[in-house]
């Protein structure tokens, strides 16, 4: 197995246990942290592929990881405080009860 | 493959996993936190020191907090009574398994991919602010907008909502 091929197996069993607790936990924190660890697979994917390809110097997938993780911090910000307003609001965050658009 | 690599790819590969299992909601947290110091641990083996220092500060240091604080604010510190998993859990971890069966083969059996390592690529800080600044420096000014407008939108959706809703109910009692 070459060095890329296991970042690359690494990454996809992050990939599955984020999905996994994403989709299986009830609790809107925890599937929060499961996109997290997704978001964080595919970074992994990224910097590997970007050591082990043909032209590592023009450094994209390295500078393309900077914004992904921009991007992870903004949506991560915005969730918690969806997660917040939801709570202050139906006193719950079990996402098996919070099932109404209808206020 | 270092057996450096190996281990820090297993304590990942477990910090996640016992984040996504745990009961009590701050163990969670606290294991997502070794997650993402060992993903800093692979960054830093695969030449992307910036990166793996950027992962830190941004996970390790500011979503942990922040998801510690969620916690807080949301009074779900200890574990619940009920079950913590919704009622089609099956079917979720069956479509996790496929997903990874499925990546699996892929890495295994592809034949794009490079036979052969290429030799380590020099990635500083200062080549990094080299290419930020000249030819990477539209997305750079797009993501600092970006950035902005989500702290506001934050802020916005999370403020309280009871000020304008006691303001006219004094008003309907006056």
């Amino acid at each position: 197995m070459t060095p890329l091929q296991a970042c690359l197996l690494i990454s996809a069993l992050l990939f599955a246990i984020g999905f996994a607790g994403a989709v299986t936990r009830r609790h809107a924190i925890l599937v929060l942290i499961g996109i997290e660890l997704m978001l964080n697979a595919a970074n992994l994917n990224l910097i590997a592929f970007w050591r082990f390809g043909p032209h590592p110097e023009a450094l994209t997938g390295f500078i393309f990881v900077l914004f992904s993780m921009a991007m992870a911090g903004a949506e991560a910000a915005v969730g918690l405080a969806l997660i917040i307003a939801i709570y202050r609001h139906k006193k719950t965050s079990n996402l098996d009860e919070v099932k109404e658009l209808k206020g | 493959m270092s057996p450096f690599f190996v281990i820090t790819g297993i304590v990942t590969l477990l910090g996640a996993a016992f984040a996504m299992s745990l009961r009590n909601l701050v163990h969670c947290a606290l294991a997502m936190a070794v997650a993402f110091s060992g993903i800093a641990a692979l960054y830093l083996q695969l030449d992307a020191q910036f990166v793996g220092f950027a992962e830190i500060l941004v996970y390790v240091g500011a979503i942990a907090i922040l998801i510690v604080f969620a916690i807080l604010l949301t009074r779900s510190g200890e574990a619940p009574e009920k079950s913590v998993l919704t009622s089609g859990w099956m079917a979720g971890i069956a479509v996790s398994a496929m997903v990874f069966t499925m990546l699996g083969w892929a890495v295994l059996n592809s034949s794009a991919i490079p036979k052969e390592t290429s030799p380590a690529p020099v990635a500083t800080v200062r080549n990094v602010g080299d290419a930020l600044m000249t030819r990477f420096v539209l997305p750079l000014e797009i993501i600092g907008l970006v950035l902005t407008a989500a702290m506001i939108g934050a802020v916005i959706i999370a403020l309280k909502e009871d000020s304008q809703k006691s303001k006219s109910e004094d008003g309907g009692q006056q």
